[in-house]
């Protein structure tokens, strides 16, 4: 039976995992490559490496962080920030990446998701989607890490997406990142039910419990989270340890 | 040991060679890897690992693009009997044909079509993409030491139909039974990633290493 996966997420600025709340007030939170050392040892079903101001900064990714980051990984990396082109995503896929988020590109220019998941492949291609709620029942989509918005609706973007070819969905809601309140459950089911990719719920983890209603209640195929794992308060281990009793099916 | 990884511009090349790099660093106390993308160097390997991420289709034509290539992949494992691991796509290559993408021929190594996943539960996604956990055939060389039901990384939307049953050694569940791992004489494949699946990876690669 396949597995719900638990994957941590590095937000990096200038080399370092921060983290912060509602996408700024960032917080130092440690060296990615030990962090990624650290989550592959104690269980992590991926890990997700995202340069959050790459796009604002309007700059490539840190390649060689990258690298060092990938060198400790040996479960799938998903690497994401400032991916422009198919050249871009050659890169990283050099560098040790498995995966390759785009978000601010992919909506400028919805073309790379078909081209990048035909030349590379559709598992090779996720697509990051930062929702806000805007109305009731309405998602906006937001680029350059949460900065600018669009006039895009999320779920219509995310099957449009699917449409093009991306492998999966890595969903943020704007509105919980970081508030440790938990996901945005009628966003995270809204899309998952519209879709037939897997949907990664992210955005306000605060404990254990969130995780279960992403997976039962949201219907999100792997739930996302970062705080919570960087500063100590579970382990990978425990959440999964947790997720197990409370029947959902996880790789322990 | 000298191993060569075949570069068609597909997937995951860098985590592949980092896999195997540290499979031989473990029982060979070095390594002898090489990403490779001209035919004429296969000679000077012992062993090939053929990656591939991608369709089916786009994967064989990337190959049919080096000149010579398959020419000397054929050779080297049908003539030479050198030991080949193909990985995701990669072993898919070994078949008859893919039906991906309008469709195209494969090695007809061994012999059966790879075909999309026929989800009969419509609440399972496409791409089959996390960790699942596999039937051993307990003969297969590839899985020696490695516990039934362990758990590997999958992800993709086609799967091997093999047609001779002895030529699969593990299968998981999805909606459906899919083949994960094939074992014919000197060619062997894994649907599932060994390269990202932990320490159960590294041994399927320790394994072929030994070999």
């Amino acid at each position: 039976m396949l597995k719900n996966r638990i994957i941590p997420c590095l937000d990096v600025k200038d080399g370092r995992v921060v983290k912060g709340i509602n996408f700024v007030d960032l917080i130092d939170a440690g060296d990615p490559v030990e962090q990624a050392s650290v989550y592959n040892k104690n269980g992590a079903d991926e890990i997700c490496f995202l340069d959050i101001t790459a796009s604002s900064d309007k700059r490539d990714i840190l390649l060689d962080t990258v690298k060092k980051t990938a060198e400790c990984c040996f479960v799938p990396l998903t690497v994401g920030g400032g991916v422009r082109s198919i050249q871009d995503i050659r890169k990283l896929l050099l560098a040790g990446a498995d995966k390759v988020s785009i978000n601010t590109a992919a909506i400028k220019n919805p073309e790379l998701i078909k081209e990048s998941s035909n030349k590379f492949g559709s598992q090779c291609i996720v697509v990051a989607i930062d929702a806000k709620k805007t109305a009731e029942n309405k998602w906006t989509v937001f680029t350059h890490g949460g900065r600018e918005a669009t006039e895009l609706d999320a779920l219509e973007f995310a099957k449009l997406a699917e449409k093009n070819g991306a492998g999966e969905i890595l969903l943020t809601s704007m509105d919980r990142d970081g508030t440790k309140n938990g996901y945005d459950i009628e966003l995270t089911k809204k899309i998952s039910r519209s879709l037939n990719i897997p949907v990664i719920a992210s955005g306000g983890v605060g404990n254990l419990q969130h995780l279960k209603d992403g997976i039962l209640d949201g219907g999100a195929s792997a739930v996302l989270a970062a705080s919570i794992f960087h500063f100590g308060e579970y382990s990978i281990q425990e959440a999964k340890e947790y997720l197990k009793k409370e029947n959902v099916p996880v790789r322990l | 040991m000298k191993i060569a990884i075949i570069d068609y511009e597909s997937g995951n090349l860098k985590s592949v060679s980092k896999a195997v790099e540290l499979a031989s660093n473990n029982i060979l106390n070095k390594s002898d890897v090489k990403i490779i993308n001209l035919a004429n160097e296969l000679k000077n390997f012992d062993k090939i690992v053929l990656p591939g991420q991608g369709s089916f289709k786009q994967c064989y034509q990337s190959l049919l693009s080096i000149e010579g290539m398959i020419d000397e992949l054929t050779s080297a494992v049908l003539v030479k009997q050198k030991p080949i691991l193909g990985i995701c796509v990669g072993m898919q290559l070994f078949s008859s044909f893919g039906e991906e993408d309008g469709g195209s021929k494969g090695f007809d190594w061994i012999k059966g079509k790879v075909n999309k996943i026929n989800l009969t539960d419509k609440n399972l996604k496409l791409p089959h993409m996390g960790w699942n956990n596999i039937s051993i055939n307990q003969k297969s060389k590839l899985f020696s030491g490695i516990e039934n039901e362990s758990h590997f990384y999958f992800v993709h939307s086609f799967a091997f139909d093999v047609e001779n049953d002895q030529f699969i050694s593990a299968t998981t569940n999805y909606s459906t039974e899919i083949v994960s791992a094939i074992e014919k004489d000197n060619i062997f494949g894994t649907q599932f990633h060994p390269e990202k699946s932990q320490a159960n990876g590294i041994k399927i690669l320790e394994n072929f290493i030994k070999l």
